[in-house]
């Protein structure tokens, strides 16, 4: 027989029922089929049509820019998250918290006003913009915008996935190393990098997702010129604003993919990250 | 190499952890700093090895003014209370990496590295653990690869943050004997923290007594506990038995107790403190003391008897404790309640106010 | 006895990198978050009160207010129900699935908001799966205030249960099955034990949910049909203001908009900073 555990509060087998039901249910109606729906309009026409409009020109060169502004985006943001996670948690200076809360800043601001700021400043009437464009150098509605928005709404994650992580870790294992010689560099890659791996690649996993889905932001300063400014997400809106609903959700399907790639990849960082944690042998020779 | 620390302070923010600490370390010997959560002792060993820096005062290694070295120069090995083990390095790998942290010119090439390591591995006979994890191991093994691995690079002073202090009794005495038969082979200095005073007067040569940030007493561990210098120190060292009252001609009284002070001339209100081992049961007073007691507990405790006392016809705020043998306790046989009184044999004497106390003896 | 010199060690830090990751950092931020603030700045500072107050007030931009306040409210409520009861049943309970449910909490995270909009759009719309059937029982979803508060609850759902999740996980079961043992009921060991750990983290949930849910632009336009005065968030406010080339009138709006948020931000900071700590003993 089961061993039967102490009684805990909403262990009784109808509550039980109910509310994993209820879960299961509003999960199902508000988070899978919405997901399924995609799939579904997205082949609403048939493979080759399917085919077909993710092969468009445009849409291929959407999903090229946005590939593009994602792969200077990550980079950039994967260094900065991990530089200020180093500061913030090995460190005790005046503004540390003041700078922990400003890293929380694009998470609470509308993308809308994030676009705005930049279009602002950049644009040909902001007071960079302007003396940029002497140079003739427009960085608004082409793609050196897009990515330095893109860049902003997304540089949180990073530093967000890796600050409670070190916290949590404490610093025990960088002082051994320090009184046992080690220098910057290699105490970082061989101690500090070894223990923050996984939530290091979910926070790039994530920052990538977020950058290829910027919508908001991306709308105000890219100018949604078709063929050459538009990124994947506002090319889904053009072809649903085009009525061409296949085609939308054909783009929007390359996206889902990402988005559920990208919840794999969580699924496999955490539980992986967890077993570090836990200090539990893993592919390690049990004996 | 020996330490000399010469009026440390240290203040976190507007806490003061440590008070003028001026402290001779010996060359050579294992020194424990010893007292209460808060006392400072961790702190001082933490700016010792660099890791913290002190707000006041001056540090010397040999003649080596260090106080301003950062860690990776002062060649010291660090030992924390919770191992702090590479998680994802192996045992043998943990061992290796201060010798793989060496700069190029002074590093020795991977063949005498593996050498050394393995080497320390027997030392701390645990060779067949050389690659496992640290998560595989006890505790007990995983202090033992923290010790290898910081003797690794040879330093020239080990520090201790309470090595022992996470492991459970028989492990604690195993590795506290490992110590010290490594310490008498090898000869390196040694500091090491704990608040265990059985610890610490069975390992050291020398030990520091701390309370509140300042040194309390700096003695070998049988003078420290022949003759604490202080109140503090009596009470950490271990149960006392206390009677206060007011001494006059020579005798120090309360109700219906006295006891006389041999070579005592003051007069004034007094604590006399007398420890288990220092006194003895009698069925009778005698020209020493008039010390009268009901018995009130008689605990086994493994090599001796225990018994505890409620003082009769006068006050005290603790009760006694006395050792007795096993042969005199199947003699004498005594029961919960009988009467019986004690007489002293090395007292220790403090004025009101005093701290220091005078040692009384009896003859 | 020599004088006491003052400690000053070379480096002062005991750990590596402290120049190197505040360099680092100051720059990332001041270029990234800093800079831009300064081309709002600029174009508000170009403004009389009186203009601003002009454009900040105009009735339409106020209705936007009040239709982005109030939605977002009530679905930060939602949320706050639904993730806690999330929250709960993946903590406390087995069951299949819960592995893809727990994987799936965070889809509003990694889905982009516009593919969030038209699929919403989609489900509600008058044709749509779920649209069709809630006409029949006279429940109009796409272009109206219901189908904002939708999509608004939808893109937050993982702020709650995520904030949630580890304050239940690490409620000692000791303390439960102390008041059971006592004799207390299970909806008063709930009162009286449970929830008194669990509100600051919920609250902090629906705050951050909020937070978002005011901010939401690409899964909302798409369901909301847009209707000035009806269904127009302040977001598009500012979007439709800047298609009309009227940065002023923008900036102003956005400045207001951005005011509010930092505020929230702050406050939530402080707020976690304070219970959730204490809760925790970090």
């Amino acid at each position: 027989m089961k061993y039967q555990s102490h009684h805990r509060v909403g262990d009784q087998p109808w509550l039980r029922r109910t509310l994993i039901l209820a879960a299961v249910a509003l999960s199902a109606l508000l988070l899978a089929i919405p997901l399924v729906l995609i799939f579904t309009q997205a082949f609403s026409a048939g493979w080759g049509a399917l085919v077909s409009n993710i092969g468009d020109r445009y849409t291929l060169h959407a999903i090229g820019l946005t590939l593009f502004v994602a792969l200077l985006t990550v980079p950039l943001n994967l260094v900065f998250g991990t530089a200020l996670a180093w500061l913030v948690t090995r460190f005790r200076f005046p503004g540390r918290k003041l700078l922990v809360t400003l890293i929380d800043v694009p998470f609470a601001v509308s993308p809308v006003v994030a676009g705005l700021l930049y279009l602002l400043l950049y644009g040909r009437n902001g007071w960079l913009g302007s003396w940029l464009a002497d140079y003739d150098v427009q960085l608004m509605f082409s793609w050196p915008g897009i990515v330095m928005v893109t860049i902003f709404v997304t540089c949180p994650f990073v530093a967000r996935e890796l600050i409670p992580l070190m916290q949590q870790q404490g610093t025990e294992e960088e002082e051994a190393a320090v009184t046992l010689g080690a220098s910057g560099w290699r105490l970082f890659r061989r101690v500090t990098l070894p223990n923050i791996k996984w939530a290091l690649i979910y926070g790039v996993v994530l920052t990538n997702a977020r950058a290829v889905g910027e919508f908001g932001a991306v709308s105000v300063v890219s100018g949604n010129i078709r063929g050459q400014t538009n990124t994947l997400p506002l090319h889904v809106e053009l072809l649903y604003q085009d009525y061409n609903i296949a085609g939308a959700f054909a783009a929007a399907s390359l996206l889902a993919a990402i988005a559920i790639l990208t919840l794999a990849i969580k699924g496999v960082a955490e539980w992986r990250q967890a077993r570090l944690l836990a200090r539990e042998p893993a592919d390690r020779n049990p004996q | 190499m020996s330490i000399k620390i010469e009026h440390l302070n240290k203040t976190f923010g507007s806490f003061q952890a440590l008070r003028d600490i001026s402290l001779d370390i010996p060359d050579g010997k294992l020194t424990a700093l010893l007292g209460p959560s808060g006392s400072g002792k961790t702190t001082l060993l933490r700016i010792i090895a660099g890791l913290e820096n002190a707000s006041d005062g001056r540090i010397l290694f040999g003649d080596r003014d260090i106080s301003r070295l950062p860690v990776k120069q002062r060649n010291v090995g660090f030992v924390f209370q919770h191992y702090a083990l590479f998680r994802h390095m192996t045992v043998a790998q943990n061992v290796a990496f201060g010798l793989e942290s060496l700069p190029r010119n002074q590093r020795p090439p991977k063949t005498e590295i593996r050498k050394t390591v393995n080497r320390l591995l027997e030392m701390i006979q645990l060779p067949e653990l050389a690659n496992r994890y640290p998560a595989q191991l006890s505790g007990g093994q995983k202090q033992r690869v923290a010790l290898a691995r910081a003797l690794a690079t040879r330093p020239d002073i080990l520090l201790l943050d309470e090595p022992f202090g996470a492991l459970d009794a028989r492990v604690r005495k195993d590795l506290r004997r490992w110590l010290r038969g490594l310490h008498d082979e090898f000869h390196f200095t040694s500091v090491f923290v704990t608040h265990d005073q059985e610890e610490a007067l069975e390992l050291s040569d020398q030990v520091v007594v701390m309370s509140q940030g300042q040194v309390e007493q700096v003695d070998s561990p049988t003078r420290l506990y022949a003759n604490p210098t202080s109140r503090f120190v009596f009470d950490f060292l271990g149960h006392v038995n206390i009677i206060s009252g007011t001494v006059s001609d020579g005798w120090l009284q309360q109700g219906n107790a006295r006891v006389s002070l041999p070579g005592v001339s003051t007069s004034g209100d007094a604590q006399l403190y007398l420890r288990p081992h220092e006194v003895h049961l009698s069925v009778e007073p005698d020209s020493r003391a008039c010390l009268p007691f009901t018995i009130e507990a008689i605990n086994l405790i493994g090599a001796e008897v225990r018994v505890e006392l409620r003082p009769d016809g006068w006050d005290c705020d603790d009760i006694w404790e006395v050792g007795v043998s096993h042969s005199e306790f199947s003699r004498w046989q005594p029961q919960r309640g009988d009467r019986c009184f004690v007489s002293p044999e090395i007292g220790h004497l403090f004025r009101n106010g005093d701290n220091r106390p005078q040692p009384v003896t009896w003859p | 006895m020599a004088h006491a010199s003052p400690l000053k060690p070379r480096s002062k830090r005991v750990l590596p990198g402290f120049g190197l990751s505040l360099g680092v950092s100051l720059l990332f931020i001041s270029l990234v978050l800093l800079l831009p603030l300064t081309g709002l700045v600029a174009e508000t500072a170009g403004m009389t009160w009186s203009q601003f107050w002009f454009v900040v007030s105009d009735p339409r931009v106020v209705e936007s207010y009040k239709v982005t306040l109030w939605t977002a409210f009530l679905a930060s409520l939602f949320n706050g129900a639904f993730g806690l009861l999330l929250a709960w049943v993946l903590v406390r309970y087995e069951f299949p699935g819960k592995r893809l449910i727990d994987a799936m909490v965070d889809l509003p995270f990694a889905l982009p908001t516009a593919v969030a909009g038209i699929t919403l759009a989609t489900l509600f719309s008058t044709s749509g799966w779920y649209g069709q059937w809630l006409e029949t029982i006279g429940i109009s979803v796409a272009y109206t205030p219901v189908g904002i508060i939708i999509a608004m609850a939808f893109t937050s759902i993982p702020f709650v249960v995520r904030t949630v999740q580890p304050v239940l996980e690490e409620l000692p079961p000791e303390d439960e099955e102390a008041a059971i043992t006592l004799g207390a009921s299970d909806g008063r060991v709930f009162r009286k034990v449970i929830f008194p750990s669990l509100w600051p983290a919920l609250l902090t949930g629906i705050a951050l949910s909020f937070t978002r849910s005011l901010g939401e632009f690409g899964a909302v336009i798409f369901i909301a049909g847009n209707t000035p005065y009806e269904t127009e968030v302040t977001s598009l406010m500012l979007f439709v203001r800047l298609q009309e080339f009227d940065h002023a009138a923008a900036s102003a709006i956005a400045s207001v908009v951005l005011l509010v948020s930092l505020v929230l931000l702050f406050a939530i900071n402080l707020w976690q900073g304070r219970y959730l700590r204490r809760l925790h003993g970090k």
